[in-house]
């Protein structure tokens, strides 16, 4: 079975964030990594290939830069990658980045599509499902738990009382949460081999797809700013000062 | 006037709260219509009606997984009635229905709003940023406007209308994007929904293990409190994806919350920092979570928590 995953290189959540004077665009350093929830993707995507010997491709947009985030997925093991490059992408919105990944991705012989939930940057949350209405898949969403069988795929959704269990045949697009699979960290080997893995540039005018720019930022306010109230240090009788409070709002 | 299209969803039979919600916020931007994915008893259409919708399409979905087969049916009745802002609420299915329909029509989606207007023949819908530090403004001339609102952007308030008309929408085919719901689990569950709460108790990293999360379910038990957690212990497998509070998990606004090792990283703050009452407890004085918290406390929560939950026990 071939797999595709969509990956997102994204600034390190670690440090501050900078938007772009004028565009209010976020600024994208040379040096990103792999969003983490998309680690979660990736190990899917390599054990349901593993099952069946097949393959891996990465389909990522956005800046290169050193391309070290798409690095750390190949390393998990990864057989290669398409990088969607282009200045003419910057600014794009949700539906923009879906049409890429949809262009790139059609162009690929696949049987699942394996997506996060939402990249830590845009969060948009809707790339996953404008991608499965573009290819004219079904979208298995939030899954908690995946598995694929001749022609079937079959997961765990995500719900707000629970989870349903909802299967399609494939081709099909499957969102992953979060803890769907422990994720395996790079050996040292896989780092290495992942140094000479491909990874493909493609442009806009390769995929045929525009960038509409039909959503722009207006302007950036301060939003009203809450006050810190009291601190104190733990003497080992904090917990009288939480009680007090909660007696003070009447909830106990 | 503008045509306001509202997505509904039903829990147990009734509209859920989140939708409640957005009918609310959609009522004063124009005349709504609920888009109702559900049995929708006559009862359920009568809180519809009073929360501002004059008229229902009513669509149900049976075994199949909604988004694929209700975006088609939208994106058709769209084609007829011309809406100009179509409004879903941050959740599940409404992000799959929004998605898709998105693609269908080809304009855009507005996620993550905090507040939504119309202004001069364009949406303009506000986001907060950067942990809700700053807020961006957006608009959009490509109409119908898709907007995603996250929850609690409006409270719920019933105006007392009248019982909206209803119409069925016939779901087309949608060959091979159908996907099936075998069977549904409902999760037994102690306790209020974290979204409804009005105390929520989370905790984080600064538990230390899996099995530390304990510590918090037993001080939410005499609160009475729905329990949540951070991205880092979701991811960490700890606690389950449902329990997450933030940016990319719920919002909350509960009267009381309390924050049990937890740093306050922009990711969770932006889900959390609208509570009534901040407590937070971390043993690092510099956490960002204590510069919004009323009450901050500098300790261990392995220390604090045990004596805080058996002073509530004792009471």
């Amino acid at each position: 079975m071939n797999v595709v995953v969509c990956v997102k290189q994204i600034p390190d959540p670690a440090t501050p964030y900078k938007l772009e004077e004028g565009t209010s665009w976020l600024i994208r350093p040379e040096d990103q990594v792999l969003d983490d929830t998309d680690r979660y993707g990736v190990e899917m995507g390599l054990q349901l290939a593993q099952e069946s010997e097949g393959t891996v491709t990465l389909v990522s947009m956005g800046p290169t830069g050193n391309a070290q985030g798409i690095r750390q997925a190949l390393a998990m093991g990864a057989d290669r990658a398409i990088m969607i490059e282009d200045d003419g992408l910057r600014g794009s919105d949700a539906l923009t980045t879906a049409r890429v990944l949809a262009a790139a991705i059609s162009s690929e012989a696949f049987d699942l599509v394996i997506t996060g939930t939402e990249s830590t940057d845009g969060y948009s949350g809707v790339v996953p499902q404008m991608i499965a209405e573009l290819l004219g898949a079904p979208a298995l969403t939030y899954a908690t738990k995946v598995e694929v069988g001749d022609g079937v795929v079959t997961i765990h959704r995500q719900t707000a009382a629970g989870y349903d269990v909802v299967t399609s045949s494939t081709p099909a697009v499957v969102s992953v949460t979060a803890g769907v699979v422990e994720p395996r960290y790079p050996t040292f080997k896989g780092i290495m081999d992942a140094k000479k893995k491909p990874i493909e540039n493609k442009t806009m005018s390769d995929l045929g797809v525009e960038n509409r720019l039909a959503q722009e930022v207006a302007k950036i306010t301060n939003a009203p700013e809450r006050e810190a109230g009291r601190r104190i240090e733990d003497e080992g009788d904090a917990h009288t000062e939480i009680v007090a409070l909660l007696e003070d709002r009447k909830v106990i | 006037m503008a045509t306001v299209w509202v997505f509904v969803e039903e829990t147990e039979g009734v509209p859920t709260p989140l939708s409640l919600e957005v009918l609310t916020g959609a009522r004063k931007l124009g005349d709504v219509t609920a888009l109702y994915l559900g049995s929708g008893s006559q009862e359920a259409m009568a809180t519809v009606g009073e929360h501002g919708a004059t008229k229902v399409l009513q669509m149900e979905t049976g075994d199949r997984l909604p988004a694929g087969p209700v975006a088609a049916a939208l994106a058709n009745k769209a084609g007829e009635d011309s809406p100009d802002l179509i409004l879903f609420g941050q959740n599940y299915t409404d992000r799959d229905v929004a998605g898709r329909l998105s693609a269908r029509l080809g304009v855009g989606v507005l996620s993550n709003a905090s507040a939504v207007r119309l202004v001069d023949g364009r949406v303009e819908t506000d986001h907060e940023i950067f942990g809700g530090n700053q807020i961006a403004t957006a608009t959009c001339a490509e109409s119908p406007f898709i907007v995603v609102v996250r929850p609690k952007s409006f409270t719920a308030e019933p105006m007392g209308g009248a019982a909206p008309t209803v119409e069925t929408l016939d779901l087309p085919d949608t060959g091979s994007s159908e996907a099936t719901v075998l069977e549904s689990h409902v999760e037994e569950r102690e306790g209020p929904q974290l979204g409804e709460a009005s105390i929520v108790i989370s905790g984080g990293r600064g538990l230390g293990s899996a099995e530390a999360y304990e510590l918090i379910e037993r001080a939410a038990k005499p609160l009475g409190a729905a329990t949540g957690a951070t991205r880092a212990i979701v991811d960490a497998g700890w606690v389950p994806y449902a329990k997450q509070v933030g940016q990319t998990g719920k919002t909350v606004k509960p009267d009381i919350y309390i924050a049990a090792g937890i740093s306050g990283a922009m990711q969770h703050l932006v889900g959390m920092k609208d509570a009534g009452t901040i407590i937070a407890i971390n043993k690092d004085p510099d956490a960002p979570i204590f510069s919004v918290a009323d009450l901050g406390i500098v300790g261990d929560v392995h220390k604090v928590l045990p004596k805080l939950i058996e002073a509530l026990e004792s009471r």
